[in-house]
């Protein structure tokens, strides 16, 4: 099993990005299941929202404790949460930010996990650009797939087809696109660096 | 077709199939995304005929399932927490009028304190409202038991629950299979009211009734019930036969068969359950869980046939008697009557508090070896609560409980200054 923990702010579409990832897991023929932390959701306020992938049915109901996973959607909750809280020695990181971990005061982290399998990655300002709005979602979600490799690009695009129509799905795959390319590109360089 | 979605709209997709002609729709969390993907679906014209109407509380929600029913329309309402007690009065008039109305209950806590999250409280308080009960463990199963719902409620003409837990199913993207329409109508027949208030044909019902008949009235109450013993596991073999799968029934077991140590719950808690249960039979220890779908009618043929071979159990509830201890393990203790066996009961989820493995695990461990005190409050934070109570003891005037132990946890500044 693989578990994916996203944090946020309500109003970023955190709850609809766990949505998204197990509709593009359910598409490539596995087990999803995403839930929110069930809040009371406010705009602004500190946000989670989980998602299971498994090849098999998936029967646990607990809160994602020790994920495999984190995608954070706000930097600023960075200051106010622990939001590496269980995070597996292994574990994925990607961060929306245009500033690298060390510029953000993670430079302790990146020493100890190395840069394999953490990412930052501008997703409000693709956002901005592709869809018109400063909503990080879905520029992560594709950026996911690139880093981790879990999802394809193609089930990421078929899961925003069901979420939005016309335009706006137009848009967000545009961005999901210049996500998963920006990530690819800097996971590449890595390797060669 | 299998579908990636949330519980909330297969709900909705699941009730739309069974043709409802009245759906009454009052919001409150977390039931509220089913009756608002019923709404949008009338309004597309994709549910028809059928009347959406918006009511302004549950207590006319329940007031209009009522006369819709009366009338012989197929009725439909949802609720949850407060709003299935604004409505209990007329609750116990669907039951009592024989009414064969379908409510999806989103298990929710009931307040004060205010909580939105789930546990059993809201429907546990209608035990003995005369609505039967079923639990859901998946949102399959929901999907499953509201279409056997409608089936069981006309059959006996009486008004039946489907209970899911709010949030933990009713916001959960899962996959589920939703049938097609060609299958639920060859399960679900039109509605065939054994009462209906009818112009043509003028009846009253509703009459008073005194010393000389209420007692019949209500043990006919019961004796449905009793019948509904007997229809829930038809109606699930019969479900099988048309849609492919085990869904429903009165009770259902897992890794049972040499447990010495039985896990009694129900619903969604059910998968968490399962899955420390596999841990620990890999370890060697003989653990096994009995879910309980129909709470009413209570099973307590089935309850006590698959406890009675093994040596200890405990009942895992998302609800508290307060002064009392459990509501559900309350039942099951009495489907052991005389067996000697040693039954624990454990209290947990309650407000939404997370029911985690390792808690689970170190439960039943405790389980196995009996060092359980007859009531555990799982995951209780006794310095808190002794903290609390040490408040009370040294100050009179110690203020409100709920605002102090949020204080002390430090989780909002409930004082000033």
């Amino acid at each position: 099993m693989f578990q994916i923990r996203i944090h946020g702010r309500g109003g970023q579409g955190v709850v609809t990005a766990t949505e998204m990832l197990s509709v593009a897991a359910f598409e490539e023929g596995r087990h999803a299941q995403a839930f929110p932390s069930f809040g009371s959701e406010r705009t602004g306020a500190p946000v989670v929202a989980f998602c299971r992938v498994d090849d098999k049915e998936i029967r646990l109901r607990e809160p994602i404790m020790e994920p495999d996973a984190l995608i954070i959607q706000d930097p600023t909750l960075l200051h106010q949460i622990d939001v590496f809280a269980g995070l597996r020695p292994d574990g994925y990181v990607l961060l929306n930010s245009s500033h690298s971990f060390e510029a953000l005061g993670l430079g302790e982290l990146v020493k100890q996990r190395g840069l394999e399998r953490m990412c930052a990655l501008p997703a409000t300002e693709l956002g901005l650009k592709h869809v018109g709005r400063p909503i990080p979602n879905v520029p992560l979600i594709a950026g996911f797939a690139a880093l981790s490799g879990m999802f394809k690009l193609e089930s990421v695009i078929k899961a925003i087809n069901q979420k939005f129509a016309g335009k706006v799905a137009e848009g967000n795959i545009a961005a999901a696109n210049e996500a998963y390319q920006l990530v690819q590109q800097q996971m590449k360089e890595r390797a060669h660096a | 077709m299998l579908k990636q979605i949330e519980g909330s709209k297969a709900v909705a997709e699941s009730i739309a199939l069974c043709r409802p002609e009245v759906i009454c729709a009052y919001p409150i969390s977390p039931q509220t995304h089913i009756v608002e993907a019923l709404g949008e679906m009338v309004k597309a014209g994709e549910l028809t005929p059928c009347e959406f109407i918006n009511v302004e509380s549950e207590f006319a929600a329940m007031s209009v399932a009522i006369g819709s029913s009366a009338a012989g329309a197929r009725a439909y309402t949802a609720t949850a927490s407060q709003g299935l007690l604004f409505m209990v009065e007329a609750v116990y008039n669907a039951s009592g009028l024989g009414l064969p109305i379908v409510m999806t209950v989103a298990n929710r806590a009931i307040g004060a304190p205010i909580n939105i999250w789930n546990d059993h409280s809201d429907s546990l308080s209608q035990r003995d409202s005369g609505w039967m009960q079923l639990f859901a463990e998946t949102n399959q199963e929901a999907v499953d038991l509201h279409i056997q719902a409608f089936r069981l409620a006309e059959e006996l003409s009486m008004p039946i629950m489907v209970c899911m837990d709010g949030f933990i199913l009713t916001h959960a993207f899962e996959r589920v299979d939703i049938p097609s329409q060609e299958q639920v109508d060859a399960y679900l027949p039109p509605f065939d009211p054994r009462q209906v208030l009818d112009p043509a044909e003028p009846i009253s019902i509703g009459a008073m009734v005194g010393p000389e008949a209420f007692m019949e009235v209500k043990y006919l109450e019961h004796a449905k019930q009793m019948q509904a013993l007997e229809l829930i596991p038809q109606l699930a073999s019969e479900f099988k036969e048309v849609f492919g799968r085990d869904s429903g029934g009165l009770v259902r077991t897992y890794r049972a068969d040499d447990a010495e140590t039985m896990i009694v719950a129900m619903g969604s808690v059910l998968g968490t359950i399962k899955d420390t249960i596999d841990e620990m039979r890999d370890e060697g220890h003989k653990i096994g869980v009995l879910g309980i779908i129909s709470y009413r009618p209570f099973p307590l043929a089935q309850v006590r046939a698959a406890l009675v071979n093994c040596k200890r159990f405990v009942v895992l509830e998302k609800s508290l008697a307060v002064g009392m201890g459990g509501i559900v393990a309350t039942d099951v203790r009495m489907a052991v009557t005389g067996t000697g066996l040693k039954g624990f009961t454990a209290i947990a989820g309650l407000g939404g508090r997370e029911i985690t493995k390792a808690s689970l695990h170190k439960l039943f461990r405790q389980a196995e070896k009996e060092e359980l005190p007859p009531v555990t409050f799982v995951d209780l934070d006794w310095d808190a609560v002794n903290k609390q109570l040490e408040r009370e003891r040294q100050n009179r005037h110690s203020g409100p409980i709920a605002e102090n132990i949020l204080h002390d946890k430090g989780i909002v500044s409930a004082k000033f200054g």
